[in-house]
């Protein structure tokens, strides 16, 4: 049972997360497939699958393969294209109660203008039929596994500027940056996020990495490199979180191998307002709701009030 | 949580795994099992091979540190079982093949029991096992170890072919049920598909299945799918 005696929330840009339990991209789909096995809309928020203008088919050959304690994946935004988005998945979210990210990915600068162009038009529209819309949009600039795009954008800070700018002056949907652990300087890259008028920066995305078939004698993923996730990376995205979120007064939106109430917890005293859980999805097909009661009783049992109380108390 | 009856070894990193509760499924369908904590991160996705009023079962081979760890599994052991997941082989009437290569004989045991006039191919390359368990469900039963266990199916002679084993065996069955097509007969063959997959329920898309259509996923729009929609990438 939920106890009410605690306070969960936090706002960024307007938009209320009742908890800090926010699934990240590329691990829960849209929902749908996990609200089939609990209400969904209890958690804090959801982002969802990494969408590109067009449709993509992803990379072929193997595509996940497991590390001590992280997961090496290279699906390679798979994903159905923005419209078919917007026409086809986001009416199941606007039954949900809880905040709706849309993650937004890019070959190029001019596809992820046109995407945000299309989800601003969306929500304009929906904001007339008074419907529910995308509550925020989370910019990818850091996807290790695709060659052209993602992660091109997120390694150099002024190549990023360009992006963020160009989204920026596109849409006026809460925006949150997406940051590459790849960065040359991530803190450097979140403030520039923050100057150009970014609402928020969420971090991190996979490490780059690697794994090597040895009888073959190749790498078991047919791009070289794999975006590793999973508890292996808490300790690097951690601290990134925690650099980052004393350099920027904009909320920083933290994750990475996040298993536990207690990893929640470090994140938020780390500085972060709220955090997303990827890879645990796949250790725990109800990773959210076990979050969510874990965290109301690890709050009971330590006293803890409000979040407020301890975020970004180290 | 629920709790293994039997684990049994058929052959070298051969097992058969029973696990006791009310757990269904139909023919072709899968569980995600997991029998540890945190690590190996992932389940495991293993298929029904029977489903009874005990429990259900699963075959599985050991090809690395889950099944691993499957294989360590003793009765009263504590497993986590979540499904069944996946669409499996259609409910279908006419003469039909069942074709299992290696441990892709696993879901085709449930089929057997549920289309008893089939006939039954299994084919192995070393060592084969569970065979004289399909004898008594079989039409006719054709065990081969070591060949190639397509070459004994004459695919004119079905209406239905349900194929189970490594991908160059589906790839294979595949162009026979083209070469089969046009010839007249054309038998409706299905293939079960052995993907790596980490979510199980069509959430993450490690499993994504190029077809004539576009990607398809294997956990939710398989592991079943008929031969002639799926396109093999060497």
């Amino acid at each position: 049972m939920i106890s009410t005696s605690v306070n969960t929330t936090a706002t960024i840009a307007g938009v209320h997360f009742k908890n800090p339990v926010v699934m990240a991209s590329g691990t829960f789909g849209f929902g749908k497939e996990y609200g089939k096995l609990y209400d969904v809309g209890m958690l804090g928020g959801i982002s969802g699958k990494g969408l590109t203008l067009q449709a993509k088919a992803g990379n072929q050959g193997i595509r996940v393969y497991e590390t001590a304690s992280g997961l090496l994946n290279s699906v390679g935004l798979e994903n159905p294209g923005v419209e078919a988005f917007l026409s086809k998945e986001l009416p199941y979210w606007e039954k949900l109660d809880t905040a709706r990210i849309v993650n937004l990915g890019g070959n190029t600068l001019a596809d992820y203008v046109l995407g945000a162009e299309l989800i601003q038009r969306d929500a304009n529209e929906r904001a007339l039929e008074g419907r529910r819309a995308v509550d925020m949009i989370e910019l990818n600039i850091s996807c290790p596994n695709v060659k052209e795009g993602g992660i091109a954008f997120g390694v150099k800070t002024p190549a990023a500027r360009e992006v963020v700018r160009a989204v920026r002056a596109a849409t006026s949907l809460p925006l949150a940056v997406k940051l590459s652990p790849n960065a040359e300087d991530i803190a450097e890259m979140a403030e520039m996020c923050e100057a150009e008028g970014a609402d928020a920066v969420s971090l991190i995305n996979t490490i780059s990495g690697m794994k090597i078939d040895v009888r073959r004698r190749r790498s078991v993923f047919n791009n070289l490199y794999a975006g590793l996730s999973g508890p292996a990376i808490k300790p690097v995205a951690l601290r990134m979180v925690h650099q980052v979120a004393h350099r920027v007064t904009i909320p920083v939106i933290g994750m990475g191998g996040i298993t536990s109430a207690t990893d929640i917890i470090e994140f938020i005293m780390a500085g972060a307002t709220v955090v997303q859980v990827g890879t645990y999805n796949f250790m725990n097909m109800r990773a959210g709701s076990t979050l969510v009661e874990e965290l109301h009783q690890f709050m009971v049992e330590e006293s803890i009030t409000s979040l407020d109380e301890i975020r970004g108390i180290v | 949580m629920a709790t293994v009856i039997s684990n049994e070894r058929l052959a070298n990193g051969v097992y058969h795994l029973r696990v006791e509760g009310e757990h269904g499924g139909k023919m072709g369908q899968f569980y995600m099992l997991r029998a540890w904590g945190a690590y190996p991160l992932l389940s495991r996705p293993l298929s029904i091979h029977q489903v009874n009023d005990d429990g259900v079962e699963f075959l599985y081979h050991v090809v690395g540190e889950g099944t691993e760890i499957f294989a360590g599994l003793t009765p009263g052991d504590p497993i986590q079982l979540e499904g069944p997941f996946g669409n499996g082989f259609p409910e279908v009437e006419g003469k039909v093949a069942l074709i299992g290569g290696g441990i892709g004989i696993a879901p085709l045991y449930y089929c057997a029991r549920q289309l008893p006039d089939s006939d039954v191919y299994l084919g192995f390359s070393r060592e084969a096992f569970r065979t004289e368990a399909f004898r008594p469900l079989a039409a006719e039963l054709t065990v081969d170890v070591g060949g190639l266990i397509l070459n004994s199916v004459d695919f004119d002679s079905y209406d239905h072919i349900f194929v189970c084993g490594p991908q160059p065996m589906l790839k294979a069955a595949q162009m026979k049920g083209a070469a089969a097509a046009a010839g007249g007969r054309s038998p409706k063959v299905y293939l079960s598909l052995e993907n790596r997959m980490a979510c199980g329920i069509g959430a993450c898309l490690v499993c994504s299945v190029s077809c004539r259509d576009g990607q398809r996923k294997a956990c939710t729009d398989g592991p079943v799918f008929l031969a002639e929609e799926v396109v093999f990438h060497d």
